[in-house]
């Protein structure tokens, strides 16, 4: 009898003991995940201390002076990220320009015109072309479309749109092959899938029935686009595009091959030009001097704010249409 | 004969049907035109990839080390210290994305915290990848004061863990609650609940995130560029510069040599390849974990 109850009791125990073990392995499991979590903003923290704390000999130099002075001189150890920024701006609104419209076709081309069965191969395919990894298109870019933008498109806008007084400028001088143009053209390829997969994910949160009551009043495939399918989707659009601009903004490799790296700022645009993230992966591992190493991760810095800024609005946006689409 | 003439009484030259009508038909052709264009260029980079990269694939390629300029060789150290570096980040990055997704998709579903985890997660997910070079240069470089193969990698491990993060929580999301209820219901604490139930439910899909992280890692070159640098020799050495293929495509296609140049596009065309393959056995395991479902 006493032995009985002897071993329930014992049994109480174990299974309290092994209650309390539980939890405290639940609090170490859900702790544990939730300093996993922390670290990633770590990360973030830790890249902006650390870009910061790199940057401080650049800026204790030059001043706030540095981002608006073009000078780039390694002898003389002057420098100043005016011509990179402009560079990376010029570069992304050129891509922009290309990338924008391109995109805005294809998505409407797969959610309104193409037959059913080529919708899914198609999006697979811009996936697909999403993950190509950016020194790709920056080795095409180098030995392939350069030499054509040189021997054909440059001569061609140099004779046409380079006689125009005013805008002229844009195109004139002789035609390099690389420079900023052929940046511009080559990130507006490359962002091409990164735009095309959001805008054709965001059109088709549409609503059928909204879609399908402005064809039932009778409305053209390109009016049912323009207003209906357009106005519901901006917010997403826009993030999309948005998204692609930061990738343009901060892509290296592919502008690397064909920028020229030349610090400074001409008025046409098919000269040579540079990047911040291009000069950075040009020169920091030649770099000598502490002012010079500091300088470019200044210039990483200054692209660390700008992309930072642009993908929190991408962000911001599609998060506003996700909460529309109650999804 | 009636119906013929009411469409074109219906249609005049100039009305505002015809007028639409035709804003429709360029709007559309404009469309298809940009679809043509786009497409076409993407198909031209692939095509040039493969016409020049074929050529420069030989068994030379995978048997010996990169060459002196004009010498012969092939990318063997490259590809290996690729994968070993690969290896190394997804190793260090997966768990711990796996961990943050866990919390984001387990414990803080709706706590302000995971909200801002997750927006940072994104911005990361995009951020230009040479920062994170720069980031692991400050951190680690300079205090090791040499490059080195740990470096390239902790530098790719930074890139993994914002894909994996990403694709935990989502698949994690996916799996039905009342799994977890089961399971808690049989007196299952929760650490075994997710470990051995939701984790196994969203294996397939958190497969897919690894092998995307793996696929987005393998062609980067601006994160290695200041810290793995490169190595013209065989090295093994993890605590020392190592060869790695984008560094030595990027190197080699900027170099004015022809048979440097051919190598870079016999590398392209393996990341590339390697690159796509990794895709679509992540899309395929993604399908497969649908349908079963």
């Amino acid at each position: 009898m006493t032995e009985i109850a002897l071993t329930l009791t014992d049994a109480h125990a174990s299974t309290a003991r092994r209650a309390r073990r539980q939890r405290l392995q639940d609090a170490a499991f859900r702790n544990a995940t939730l300093a996993f979590a922390l670290l990633v903003l770590l990360i973030l923290g830790g890249v902006t201390v650390s870009l910061i704390d790199g940057a401080l000999p650049a800026l204790r130099a030059f001043g706030f002076g540095f981002v608006g002075t073009e000078v780039w001189n390694p002898v003389s150890e002057e420098f100043g990220a005016l011509a990179p920024i402009y560079g990376t701006l010029v570069t992304s609104v050129i891509a922009m320009a290309v990338g924008i419209p391109v995109s805005f076709g294809i998505a409407l081309f797969i959610t309104e015109m193409c037959p059913a069965w080529l919708k899914r191969p198609l999006g697979v395919a811009i996936e697909l072309l999403a993950g190509i990894p950016s020194i790709i298109y920056g080795i095409w870019g180098l030995f392939v479309f350069a030499p054509f933008m040189q021997s054909t498109i440059q001569p061609f806008l140099i004779n046409t749109l380079g006689q125009i007084p005013g805008i002229g400028n844009l195109f004139m001088g002789p035609p390099y092959g690389i420079g900023i143009l052929t940046a511009g053209l080559i990130l507006g390829i490359m962002v091409l899938p990164f735009i095309t997969s959001i805008t054709r994910d965001v059109f088709e949160t549409v609503p059928p029935m909204v879609r399908e009551s402005a064809y039932g009043l009778g409305a053209t495939t390109w009016e049912v686009v323009w207003n209906v399918v357009l106005p519901y989707t901006r917010t997403g659009v826009v993030g999309g595009v948005m998204l692609g601009l930061g990738r343009a903004l901060g892509e290296t490799m592919a502008v690397t091959f064909v920028i020229g790296n030349a610090h400074r700022i001409s008025s046409s645009i098919m000269a040579p030009g540079t990047t911040i993230s291009a000069s950075i992966a040009n020169e920091f591992t030649e770099a000598v001097g502490d002012v010079y190493t500091s300088s470019l991760v200044a210039l990483g810095l200054i692209l660390f704010l700008i992309t930072f800024a642009v993908l929190s609005i991408a962000k911001l946006m599609l998060l506003r249409l996700q909460r529309k689409a109650g999804v | 004969m009636t119906m013929s003439n009411s469409a074109t009484l219906a249609t005049p030259i100039g009305g505002l049907y015809h007028r639409r009508r035709i804003a429709n038909k360029l709007a559309l052709s404009l469309a298809l035109g940009a679809a043509g264009f786009g497409l076409f260029w993407l198909v031209a980079i692939l095509w040039t990839l493969l016409y020049n990269g074929l050529s420069a694939i030989n068994l030379s390629l995978f048997t010996e080390n990169t060459p002196p300029p004009g010498g012969e060789g092939g990318l063997l150290n490259a590809i290996f210290g690729s994968v070993v570096m690969t290896a190394v980040a997804t190793a260090v990055g997966t768990p711990v994305g796996v961990m943050a997704g866990t919390y984001l998709a387990e414990f803080g579903r709706n706590t302000k915290l995971a909200e801002v985890v997750r927006f940072i997660n994104d911005v990361l997910l995009s951020a230009p990848s040479i920062m994170v070079g720069l980031f692991v240069y400050e951190v680690l470089v300079i205090r090791m004061g040499h490059f080195s193969a740990w470096a390239g990698a902790m530098a790719l491990a930074v890139l993994v863990i914002p894909v994996v993060v990403r694709t935990t929580e989502d698949m994690l999301k996916l799996v039905p609650n009342s799994l977890r209820e089961a399971a808690a219901a049989l007196g299952a604490p929760q650490w075994k609940v997710i470990t051995m139930v939701a984790y196994r439910a969203a294996r397939n899909g958190m497969i897919t995130g690894m092998l995307l992280a793996v696929a987005r890692i393998s062609g980067e070159t601006a994160p290695l560029l200041f810290t793995a640098l490169n190595n013209q020799f065989w090295s093994a050495d993890m605590n020392a510069p190592m060869a790695n293929l984008p560094v030595v495509i990027f190197q080699y296609a900027m170099s004015p040599y022809e048979d440097w140049r051919q190598l870079a596009w016999g590398g392209a065309l393996l990341i590339t390849v390697a690159i796509l393959l990794l895709n679509i056995g992540a899309r395929l395991l993604a399908g497969l974990g649908t349908t079963r479902k």
